[in-house]
């Protein structure tokens, strides 16, 4: 008992040296912003997987009560800065929470009272419903422009006036890492504990006393409620709130980073809220086509890795724990050189594609991989597909390499297990 | 009649059930004593677990009354039935597949304990609720599967859970439907074993097919045939009534 306590400590005590570290090793403002813009969707992936991966409730419109959060706090941000309410900057997420809370008790008492694909399909509806209500009262929404605020009001306290971006990490991160901590504990109580068995069976649950409706009910107020903290991050971050924040899209989004990142473990979420993030601010910086391998990516992640990448993590512990994780690099070796091949194959292909399509705008040769293409000749398109198709005849070569690696260490795990 | 019985831990009256227009309880009444062993048997489709059903709230007569401990429970959510002391468990193993024995446990005994929808207690620090939730597992035989996922246990192991489950919040009347469905002969030792320690002091309600476990455990039997009670007494009367024989144990000991 005491030797998990211990590895939990250390796990926490880890994340917050890492949390507070990291700005110092990556200094460029684009890092900065990236990391801050990490803190919010980790906050915000947690939440939902409060909904998906711990009670089941599969929710298509968990942006809302991020969005809503963030456009109370962007109101309350503007009255403090018109001196009518004095209230610490710092404190602003517990607003958005409040915020998200409200929206939660009142939204989820309806969607709540269904489960399974009824319940995905109300939450679905209230996402399109606020959505239009931000395109209709312009007066709290902002219309099409959003609200817009700054963050830089009320007095510096201890020199923390929040203008320097690198405050405004370290504020996120305080908050995320807070965050983290109370959600982990949340899954840690009796309510935490009756969620998974509603996920599980929630039939069973009403004959053991338990109402299986509240207790979804219950989740989901204290999912709205995170979600709105985080929220209230984005407004302090980014300074403006847009009817994009409560959209159907951005709730799209935090479901793909929870799926990715791996709905069985609590981790999971958190790492793929960093890799989303990390993906969104990185490929779209390089390709226009960046949602094109966004939505590759997820599909192949679904088909291959249902369980997401925290899934892929907890299948190599064993291997890690018996110290035979070196067996497996070569065939990862050779797996992932022949994969980065199919992918160099697919990756000209379809920006060749892009240019052909847009060449009026993007011009009809580029530069891939330090080589000049050209995409009106046909030399390349040769050499590109020969290169994709050859590479996945090797790729699926390798797969059976890799496969043997893992039999062999299987087989190594069983007789160990047993002597 | 069975209105005479003193302690009365489960009475129905006149209880009728139709799905649209099908009958499938066509008025029963019964009256279970508290502390009795009662077997329910019937030819299949004869709505044994319908009255089920019926009794721990999973569906709502149509008509008739049932009473649990002389309190009308006719029209009650399962939960709340199950807060009021009645506990059930499925023909269908009905376990939480992906938590281990250990929390399948646990969260059987949550709100007898008082814990409710608590999210300011730390679980892994209710004592009582470990102790109770360890006594079950040791009660049950399942102490060497604790953490194991019970979604990847035998099947045997499955029912014993699923007992497990059930008796857990410590109702005091027990409903067992079909315990021993699917086990082979040394399983279903074990399983009446189990049953019979886990009744002790408590009221039971079982419907089983095996007539060895009906007439090894039951101290009376009631004969559902078509929706109706056709005959009810101990062993020895039913085995001796010939429309029982008739209707259902003929067919079988023939």
């Amino acid at each position: 008992m005491s030797g998990v306590l211990f590895r939990r400590l250390l796990i926490w005590g880890l994340t917050a040296a890492v949390m507070i570290l990291v700005p110092l090793l990556f200094k460029q403002s684009f890092a900065l912003s990236m990391l801050s813009q990490m803190g919010i969707a980790i906050i915000f992936a947690l939440s939902y997987n409060m909904l998906l991966g711990q009670t089941g409730m599969l929710s298509f419109g968990h942006a809302v009560y991020y969005g809503l959060g963030a456009f109370v706090c962007a109101h309350t941000l503007n009255a403090i800065g018109a001196g009518k309410l004095a209230l610490p900057v710092m404190l602003l997420p517990l607003v958005g929470g409040v915020a998200g809370l409200a929206f939660g008790i009142v939204f989820g008492y309806v969607t709540t009272k269904r489960s399974g694909t009824p319940f995905a399909m109300i939450s679905l509806g209230i996402a399109e419903m606020v959505a239009a209500c931000a395109l209709m009262f312009p007066g709290f929404f902002g219309g099409e422009g959003g609200i817009a605020t700054n963050r830089q009001v009320g007095q510096a306290w201890h020199g923390l006036s929040f203008g320097p971006q690198i405050q405004v990490y370290y504020l996120i991160a305080g908050w995320c890492f807070l965050c983290m901590i109370v959600m982990f504990a949340f899954t840690q109580t009796p309510l935490g504990r009756m969620a998974n068995a509603v996920r599980d069976n929630p039939e069973r649950v009403k004959f053991v006393g338990y109402n299986a409706t509240r207790v979804r009910y219950l989740v989901f107020c204290i999912a709205s409620f995170f979600a709105g903290i985080a929220g209230g991050l984005g407004t302090i971050n980014y300074e403006i709130v847009t009817a994009e924040n409560v959209g159907v899209i951005a709730s799209g989004n935090v479901l793909i980073m929870s799926f990715v990142g791996g709905v069985g473990h609590f981790f999971g979420p958190v790492i793929g809220a960093m890799l989303v993030s990390f993906l969104q601010s990185a490929l779209s910086s390089y390709t226009q086509a960046w949602l094109l391998y966004f939505g590759l990516f997820f599909v192949v992640m679904i088909l291959f890795a249902p369980g997401g990448i925290a899934s892929l993590i907890m299948l190599h512990l064993p291997a890690a724990r018996n110290g035979l994780l070196p067996r497996l690099i070569p065939s990862y070796l050779i797996s992932g050189a022949a994969l980065a091949v199919v992918l160099g194959g697919f990756i000209t292909l379809v920006e060749m594609t892009y240019h052909l399509e847009m060449g009026e705008e993007l011009g009809k040769s580029f530069k891939l991989f330090g080589l000049i293409v050209d995409v009106t000749a046909v030399t390349p398109w040769l050499v590109a597909a020969v290169v994709f198709v050859a590479g996945l005849g090797v790729f699926a070569a390798t797969v059976k390499v890799v496969r043997r690696s893992w039999d062999g260490i299987n087989v190594e795990l069983q007789t160990r297990g047993a002597s | 009649m069975t209105t005479s019985l003193q302690n009365v831990a489960l009475e129905l009256k006149a209880v009728h059930k139709s799905f649209g227009r099908t009958p499938i309880i066509n008025g029963v009444d019964l009256a279970i004593a508290q502390g009795e062993r009662h077997a329910i048997i019937g030819p299949n489709g004869a709505g044994k677990s319908t009255l089920f059903n019926l009794i721990s709230g999973r569906f709502h007569a149509t008509s008739g009354q049932i009473l649990l401990k002389g309190e009308d429970v006719t029209v009650l959510e399962p939960q709340d039935i199950n807060r009021r002391g009645l506990s059930r468990s499925f023909q269908i193993t009905n376990i939480f597949p992906r938590l281990s024995v250990y929390e399948n446990l646990r969260c059987a005994v949550l709100w007898s304990l008082g814990y409710r929808y608590s999210f300011w207690h730390r679980v892994a620090k209710l004592e009582t609720v470990r102790a109770r939730a360890e006594e079950i597992m040791r009660k049950i035989g399942l102490e060497k599967r604790r953490d194991r996922a019970a979604g990847v246990l035998s099947y045997a192991e499955q029912r014993a859970l699923e007992i497990g489950i059930t008796i857990a919040g410590g109702a005091d009347v027990i409903l067992l439907d079909e315990p021993t469905a699917g086990m082979s002969h040394s399983e279903t030792a074990d399983a009446v074993a189990l049953i019979r320690s886990v009744s002790e002091g408590k009221t039971l309600v079982m419907v089983e097919h095996d007539m060895g476990v009906v007439f090894g455990l039951a101290d009376r039997i009631s004969v559902l045939v078509y929706g109706k009670v056709l005959a009810l007494g101990t062993p020895q009367e039913i085995r001796g009534n010939s429309a029982v024989q008739e209707a259902y144990l003929g067919t079988e000991t023939a």
